[in-house]
């Protein structure tokens, strides 16, 4: 039943009062929404963002399945077409590889050596899921991709993530079956990274364009066109080592990076399932009592047991010794504190009796 | 004796529910990540369309609170900040609400000045909430890269507003 037909045909509202109204009331909430919303904080907002994107993944995911399947029959055909040349280019590329990974085998050799000789501890390898970006958004205002892994996948808030490539971007939400991915371009994105051939430290800034921005480079002279870059691993929030792109001068003169990620359509991708560097140790050998491994050492010889005890000995004769000195300086202070007292009390005493005993001088009163 | 004359009536279903499911269907069309020849997909904002129109055509409550739903929605789906676009929408909304007076019936070639103008505010309004958000400004390729696609959606608006403006509009 239209309005004007009601039992309120006779009231005419003022539509164009009405409507500004609603405008001026949903103006000031989408100001308080935005003053009061964090992109990350756990309110009702994220759990309505988790049910839209839930909603949005399968029918993402439906809708790339076509561009897809059209991308691999393209490959197909162009398969046959191109096998020749293709042949020719694997060709020329495995005998380069050759050469490569023999050296790369023997500075593994070498490289295994010189942790066993200097005891260092590598980080243990991270365990990863594959997924498979299915929205994409380009805006100026925001770069993200939904990804088909979720929760029970272990994926969580902070995850780095990684197409064949490089490094793309991290988790910023998580619902139960989808999670969020802001890329490394989004205008919120900010990533600790390190010019691999002068270990010089940066920070990696989204613009919303292809190629991001080396903000904060430390040093003088550290930069320069076709280096690698690298994640540092600063902060923890990220583990170190990842590639991330090669650095390039931009048209507005600032250092940027020419994103490994950007060279290919992203689809497929990995989570690296990587909070901080806590989980990279044994937290039970981090909170474990000093030398508690000596509960589970073998027995000392006799001579080690004399050097032992010797040690103690000496240790609790010093620790007496200075203990005996530092109680005798005590009592010598506290004696001459009294002695200074005493010698003070004394001369206020003499000062006190020296006025009473000297004769008053003699008036002289008129008569 | 002058002839009645038949004017047909649109209800709310017709000229806003229907434009805002179709806006929010092609919005998540257009988020397919399809790569032809290094290029995406282009990604207009959709909704400044009927931001535009609505007020035009005729004002009403319905318009400003399906907008703020369609804002939100552009937030949630491509995980902006929340409020971003609900607010670029119902500033352009409110700005035609007070220039439609002026505007009404003018050559197609005016409405798009006008159409350009709106989508221009929209921008400006979501570049100036994303640098006081983030303290670091979006580069301009990718911002007119979202506003030319936008503006391209002229025509759209054009056959809203000659669709149901000279129809009897009711809502509620």
């Amino acid at each position: 039943m239209a309005f004007r037909d009601g039992p309120f045909e006779n009231i005419k509202l003022p539509l164009a009062w009405a409507a500004a109204a609603v405008v001026v009331v949903g103006i000031i909430t989408a100001i308080f929404m935005l003053a009061g919303g964090q992109r990350q904080a756990p309110t009702r907002m994220s759990y309505m963002r988790a049910g839209v994107e839930t909603a949005a993944a399968p029918v993402g995911e439906a809708l790339s399945a076509p561009v897809r399947w059209t991308g691999n029959a393209f490959d197909y055909i162009g398969g046959y077409f191109f096998a020749v040349s293709e042949n020719r280019r694997l060709r020329a590329e495995i005998a380069e590889l050759n050469d490569w990974r023999d050296e790369a085998i023997a500075l593994k050799n070498i490289n295994a050596r010189y942790e066993k000789m200097l005891g260092v501890h590598t980080d243990p390898p991270i365990p990863m899921v594959t997924g498979r970006a299915v929205t994409d958004t380009r805006g100026p205002f925001a770069r993200a991709r939904l990804v088909n892994l979720g929760q029970g996948d272990g994926v969580r808030p902070g995850n780095p993530v990684l197409s064949e490539h490089g490094l793309v971007g991290r988790i910023s939400g998580v619902s139960g079956p989808v999670s969020r991915m802001v890329l490394l371009t989004d205008v919120s994105s900010r990533i600790p990274v390190m010019v691999e051939r002068t270990d010089a430290r940066a920070v990696l800034a989204g613009d919303a364009s292809r190629n991001p921005r080396l903000d904060y480079v430390r040093g003088v002279n550290m930069v320069q066109e076709g280096d690698r870059v690298i994640t540092s691993g600063d902060g923890g929030g990220v583990p170190r080592g990842l590639p991330v792109g090669i650095v390039a001068k931009g048209v507005d003169g600032s250092w940027r990076v020419k994103l490994f990620s950007e060279r290919v359509a992203i689809d497929y991708v990995r989570v690296l399932l990587f909070q901080d560097f806590n989980q990279l140790v044994d937290p039970s050998a981090l909170n474990a009592a000093p030398l508690a491994a000596l509960d589970s050492a073998p027995a000392p010889t006799p001579q080690q047991a004399a050097a032992i005890a010797d040690a103690t000995t000496r240790r609790a004769v010093a620790n007496a010794a200075a203990a005996e000195r530092a109680r005798l300086a005590e009592a010598n202070a506290v004696a001459r504190e009294q002695a200074e007292a005493a010698a003070r009390r004394q001369q206020e005493q003499a000062a006190a009796a020296a006025p009473a005993a000297t004769p008053a001088p003699a008036g002289n009163t008129p008569g | 004796m002058r002839r009645p004359i038949s004017v047909r009536v649109v209800g709310p279903l017709e000229w806003v529910v229907y434009p805002a499911l179709a806006a929010m269907a092609l919005t998540i069309l257009l988020a397919t990540p399809l790569r032809l020849f290094g290029l995406a997909l282009p990604e207009p904002v959709f909704p400044l369309v009927l931001a535009f129109a609505w007020p035009m055509i005729r004002p009403n409550a319905l318009g400003p609170i399906v907008l703020f739903g369609l804002g939100l929605f552009l937030d949630l789906f491509w995980g902006g900040p929340m409020g971003l676009w609900a607010l670029g929408l119902l500033v352009v909304y409110g700005t035609m609400l007070i220039m439609r007076i002026f505007m009404s019936g003018h050559a197609t070639i005016i409405n798009f000045g006008l159409y350009a103008g709106s989508v221009l505010l929209a921008f400006f309004t979501a570049y100036l909430v994303t640098v006081l958000q983030t303290d670091n400004a979006p580069a301009i390729i990718p911002l007119v890269g979202q506003m030319l696609p936008t503006l391209l959606l002229f025509p759209v608006a054009d056959w809203l507003m000659q669709k149901f403006d000279d129809n009897d509009v009711r809502f509620m």
